[in-house]
């Protein structure tokens, strides 16, 4: 299904970006952490849909032709990255700053203790924050039918349009493929959250709830 | 000489921490830095590998100055190893992983090697079977002996100790110290800032009191419980060995 094309697509590139901008605003000093900021600021606020107009009628101004496709993947895309950075700026800053200490002490340059300690722990706690706006994006691609993109909703749309009798029909099986996908992407995630998941890294408080919940003391020091 | 300070003054805003701290370490001796808390002792052991510059003074690894802005501080903080409180264990890796990170990511060994170095540190501690644990399943005593053997695994000359037993429950500090007793023994260089007064009597070539960011007084540990010079150094020493006893 296409809407799931152009979700992997602007997930990807707000992925990237995401953690470019995160890390520019934790690690980028004055310059480029205001970059960032500014940045995060724009995509955040201007509406979804505006955005997807912009970028959709903005390029042929300048002689350059732009499909449907690659306005939503670019303009959900880098909107969803301002997200996806809050995110990972989020984790990266939970992380006690010991860890840092720790690698810097042994000899580490500061980039590489920030992709062999800081990124890898960073990732981990993101994931449930992830979950989050991968149900929310993935709403967010129905949007690009308003730029001619052929997408699920656009798709009913014509059906409707000449069956109007099928509606209703034709709308509730739209919403009933949303909310398939939805369940479909947290358990995805879930698997991915178990995959990766490691004895005292988890997002503060887990812990301590699934210990409540399990009625055990644990052991160990985990994260506060 | 293996380590040298000289002069050393750190101050934070209008708080002079260290005010001109010298002392030298040959090769193979231990250590133990003492005084009462926030006069220094921790800052000083981060301004000897610079996790914080000093604002005065110098510092030399055998030939070479550590405090010279052009020295390369990743290659020497490479050949000191650190032991912290809290232990800082990496939390994403395993009591192995966390041993074998250095010796691959700063020394650039391959893995199967580092694994076998690493296996070797941790027996040393006692945590062969431990080796597969996170930090989270292991107890402080166990993490502070993974953190040392994480130390010993970039076979550094130096090792300097931040209060390794203070965040430890009493009954976890026992083995900790064995572990480091063992070391000095084995005579590897440690400088050590603890209240442990039993390590410091029965490894220590010499006991530093600071007061106020300077030394107040240096000598053999015998010759300071019994015979020290200065009035404090007296009384301070009373005072934790009623505190902390002489376990070890």
């Amino acid at each position: 299904m296409i809407n799931i094309e152009l979700l992997l697509a602007l997930i990807a590139v707000g992925y990237v970006f995401g953690t470019l901008v995160a890390l520019l605003q934790v690690y980028g000093g004055k310059v480029l952490g205001t970059l960032a900021r500014i940045y995060e600021w724009i995509f955040r606020s201007i509406p979804a849909l505006v955005l997807l107009f912009l970028f959709y009628y903005g390029p042929p101004r300048f002689g350059l032709d732009i499909s449907g496709f690659v306005a939503a993947m670019f303009a959900l895309g880098f909107r969803s990255s301002a997200y996806q950075s809050q995110i990972f700026r989020g984790a990266i800053q939970s992380i006690p700053s010991g860890q840092m200490m720790a690698a810097r002490s042994m000899g580490m340059s500061r980039v590489r203790a920030i992709f062999t300690i800081i990124l890898p722990q960073a990732f981990r706690l993101s994931i449930p924050g992830w979950t989050n706006e991968f149900s929310s994006v993935i709403k967010d691609t129905t949007l690009a039918y308003a730029v001619g993109f052929n997408e699920v909703l656009r798709a009913a749309r014509i059906v409707y349009d000449t069956h109007y009798d099928l509606a209703m029909t034709v709308l509730i099986s739209v919403a009933l493929i949303f909310m398939v996908l939805t369940l479909l992407g947290n358990a995805g995630m879930g698997l991915v959250e178990r995959k990766f998941r490691i004895p005292g890294l988890q997002v503060p408080g887990y812990e301590k709830v699934r210990q409540m919940a399990l009625g055990s003391s644990g052991r160990g020091r985990g994260w506060r | 000489m293996l380590l040298r300070v000289e002069d050393i003054h750190k101050q934070y805003g209008k708080d002079r921490v260290l005010c001109g701290v010298s002392f030298g370490m040959m090769k193979g001796e231990t250590k133990v830095i003492i005084g009462p808390s926030g006069t220094g002792k921790s800052t000083l052991l981060r301004c000897i590998n610079r996790l914080t510059p000093a604002d005065q003074g110098r510092v030399w690894l055998e030939e070479e100055e550590i405090t010279h802005t052009r020295t390369n501080i990743n290659r020497i903080r490479a050949q000191i190893g650190f032991v912290f409180q809290s232990f800082n264990l990496f939390a994403h890796l395993t009591a192995l992983g966390n041993v074998r990170i250095g010796p691959m990511k700063v020394k650039g060994l391959n893995k199967k090697d580092a694994t076998a170095l690493a296996m070797e540190e941790l027996a040393r501690v006692g945590l062969s079977d431990k080796a597969n644990a996170y930090p989270a399943e292991l107890s402080g005593g166990q993490q502070q002996r993974v953190s040392i053997a994480r130390a010993l695994a970039m076979l550094p000359k130096l090792i300097l100790f931040d209060e390794p037993t203070s965040a430890l429950d009493p009954e976890l500090i026992g083995e900790v110290l064995e572990v480091m007793i063992s070391l000095a023994k084995e005579g590897m260089t440690m400088l050590v800032v603890t209240h442990e007064m039993g390590f410091a009597r029965a490894v220590a070539d010499e006991i530093i009191f600071m007061e106020n960011g300077v030394i107040v007084e240096q000598g053999a540990p015998k010759q300071m419980f019994t015979n020290a010079k200065h009035k404090r150094t007296g009384e301070f020493l009373n005072k934790i060995s009623e505190l902390y006893g002489e376990t070890g």
